[in-house]
């Protein structure tokens, strides 16, 4: 009876720190996201630092991005291929690839890899720039690091999110040409040609690259959020870099269900 | 009143640890001042104090007047650009070269066009005897050249005031020479004000003129070399830390773990082996 | 170090400009793919009602793709919709007789028009015109019939 009794406190104990744990965690993120919003427009007068960014962080993902755009189209046209020919409807391979692609794969798919491959990067390095002081040195010279390191991140990765996403699409649906058309023999014109017709250019892009905008915000956010805040220890830097991946995942998720009944829905 | 720093009644916590309780120091102008105290007693809280990126909890730290706590950021940041220091492990950016790293602070706060920049780097460099690493990675440094090319930067944009963390921890004797005549020598020629946390008392008596004891978050001696020194016979506290004597609850704990150790080893523990017992509890 | 820098930027610029230009590809009406490759005769035909035909559907004979639709046009007279399509110039042996169906591929497929060919020895040619056509069946038009019948057998 008292066994059950301390593990029901212990259970409820461990809840209350993880409700607590989580208060304080959005609450950190509350005040660090106010002191970012403040240099996010003086960063641009450093043109320079954020195009370093988008070479750290956007140009170094685009072989792992073109890669799987690539093979997530071929997939997708062997998958599409099966279904459609049991309806006998394999013209629309086109439409079926590049929509799945544009409204959805692209953009999220991108994020996913995305956090995976940029978003831990940035947070292991502005977790290790804190662990090893120099966060604190460029302070103690009057440099902001905020708007010295932090900013021309979080602007790289909202910049090179919609244009990686885009390329994974196009290259998905290249990808898809080539399984449909090259290998199992679509008609070529059927393929471009129902893209033409159903692919709604301002609708179904636009509301992609919104999509992958807001990916790119939330993923840069959460990785500077992590690394800035991370505990200066190792083990500190390596449970930052997960949460940054974890979180970030979670996130692109459940946003993209709510934009999508946003933007599809009723 | 010729002080660069003051405290005045000032305290600092961290959580429920109350680490300065209410101190009063004077940091004079144009000296080199010690901050010593064993580890742990914040030191570096106290550098930090003073480069105003933590506030005191109450009282006052000034730095030339100006109150760190309450300052402006923009009166803050103009400060900081009065003040230079040095990082325990040189903090220097790792992806840019010794070089580069001493030029940080001329770029972001200087519109000097690049061949004066390279022109001061060059000197700065020369000042600390790592020219010929001008293209190094901090990476490829050893601990003491980091440091010296941290202190480089530091310098960089001609500070009036020094700040060193630990200077001379984990530094081979050779190194430790060399930083000991590079702050002294800096100070005098460019006659600037430093302050050194440490707990290395010989190289601290070698240079300092001025020093202050800390100990459980007070001022417990304060004078040059030779006046604590002279204080010593009087505070126990002092003559163990100047001293490196172990205090009372320390030995008896080195005795312990001795015993348990002997004990575990199936050694005849060196007393008796009643106490050995106590010791493994 | 000025290298890098300045590789850096160029890498950076062809990076954004890749992306933009990607974007735009995907937003473009994809209007030239594929038909390029069509090259043959034209011939236009009439229809009630074509249903879901559109521009580069499929012109079938016996199965096989031996053109594409061009352009569909409402005829001002007859309010039937003039459909020009364009015929591969090797299939220049079509009976002028021939029949012209709007099928739909499959159950949910796009739609395409089946040729049927005639026994007349003259040939389509360029300019001609197929006068014998069968509209796209409407799904709810057969439906309704069907139970019109139905009702009125009783």
């Amino acid at each position: 009876m008292n066994r059950v009794l301390t593990a029901l406190l212990n259970g409820l104990a461990a809840l209350g720190q993880g409700v607590l744990s989580a208060a304080a965690h959005t609450g950190q993120l509350t005040l660090f996201i106010r002191q970012l919003m403040g240099r996010l427009i003086p960063a641009w007068t450093r043109p320079k630092l954020i195009v370093q960014e988008i070479y750290a962080i956007g140009v170094l993902s685009l072989v792992i991005i073109v890669i799987s755009g690539g093979f997530v189209g071929l997939v997708l046209g062997l998958q599409g291929f099966n279904i459609l020919s049991k309806f006998n409807a394999t013209e629309s391979l086109g439409v079926m690839v590049a929509l799945s692609l544009v409204r959805e794969l692209g953009p999220v798919v991108t994020a996913l890899l995305f956090a995976g491959r940029a978003g831990s990067a940035v947070t292991a390095e502005i977790a290790l720039m804190k662990t090893t002081e120099q966060l604190a040195a460029m302070e103690m010279m009057a440099v902001d690091p905020l708007r010295r390191v932090i900013a021309p991140r979080f602007w790289g990765a909202v910049i090179a999110m919609p244009l990686l996403a885009g390329l994974f699409s196009l290259v998905g649906i290249a990808g898809g040409y080539f399984i449909g058309v090259v290998v199992l023999g679509v008609d070529a014109a059927s393929y471009w040609g129902q893209i033409q017709q159903q692919m709604q250019p301002m609708d179904d892009v636009m509301n992609g690259v919104i999509k992958s905008l807001v990916f790119g915000v939330v993923i840069g956010l959460v990785a500077v959020f992590e690394g800035f805040n991370a505990e200066p220890t190792s083990l500190g830097i390596s449970r930052a870099t997960t949460r940054t991946v974890v979180l970030s995942s979670l996130l692109v998720l459940g946003l993209d269900f709510i934009l999508t009944a946003w933007m599809f829905g009723a | 009143m010729n002080s660069f720093i003051q405290f005045e009644q000032m305290s600092f916590s961290r959580g429920r640890n109350l680490i300065f309780d209410r101190i009063d120091m004077a940091i004079p102008r144009g000296k080199i001042t010690a901050i010593m105290g064993p580890s742990g007693t914040g030191k570096t809280t106290l550098l930090r104090l003073i480069g105003g990126q933590i506030k005191p909890k109450s009282g006052r730290v000034l730095v030339d007047g100006l109150d760190m706590g309450k300052a402006s950021s923009q009166a803050l940041l103009a400060m900081r650009r009065r003040l230079g220091m040095l990082f325990q492990n040189g903090a220097l950016f790792t992806d840019l070269t010794a070089a580069d790293n001493v030029a940080f602070p001329l770029r972001e706060h200087t519109r000097l066009p690049p061949a004066l920049i390279a022109r001061i780097v060059a000197l700065k460099l020369q000042a600390v005897g790592l020219l010929a690493a001008a293209d190094q990675m901090p990476a490829a440094l050893s601990g003491g050249m980091a440091r010296r090319v941290a202190l480089a930067r530091a310098l960089a944009l001609d500070p009036e005031l020094m700040l060193y963390d630990e200077p001379f921890t984990g530094q081979d004797p050779i190194n430790v020479g060399v930083l000991l005549r590079l702050i002294a020598s800096l100070n005098q020629a460019l006659g600037l004000t430093s302050v050194l946390v440490s707990h290395d008392v010989a190289e601290v008596f070698a240079i300092a003129d001025c020093v202050f004891v800390i100990n459980e978050g007070r001022v417990v001696a304060k004078g040059s070399p030779d006046e604590l020194r002279a204080q010593m016979p009087h505070v126990p506290f002092l003559r163990q830390f100047l001293e490196g004597a172990p205090d009372d609850n320390q030995s008896q704990a080195s005795q312990q773990s001795a015993n348990y150790l002997a004990n575990a080893l199936g050694l005849k523990p060196p007393s008796d082996k009643r106490s050995a017992l106590r010791g493994t509890r | 170090m000025m290298n890098t820098q300045r590789g850096i930027e160029i890498v950076v610029g062809a990076f954004v400009l890749a992306g933009m230009l990607a974007l735009l590809v995907l937003t473009l009406k994809w209007s030239d793919f594929g038909t390029s490759s069509v090259s043959g005769y034209t011939v236009s035909a009439q229809f009630d009602n074509i249903g879901g035909l559109t521009d580069r559907s499929p012109i079938k004979l016996a199965g096989v793709t031996i053109g594409r639709v061009s352009s569909i046009q409402i005829d001002p007279k007859t309010f039937e919709a003039v459909v020009t399509m364009v015929i591969g110039s090797q299939y220049n042996d079509l009976p002028k007789d021939s029949f012209a169906s709007i099928y739909t591929a499959g159950l949910l497929g796009a739609q395409y028009i089946e040729i049927s060919p005639g026994g007349d020895t003259q040939v389509l040619k360029n300019g001609d015109k197929i006068t014998m056509t069968q509209s796209a069946v409407v799904l709810e038009k057969i439906i309704s019939k069907f139970l019109f019948n139905k009702a009125a057998e009783k």
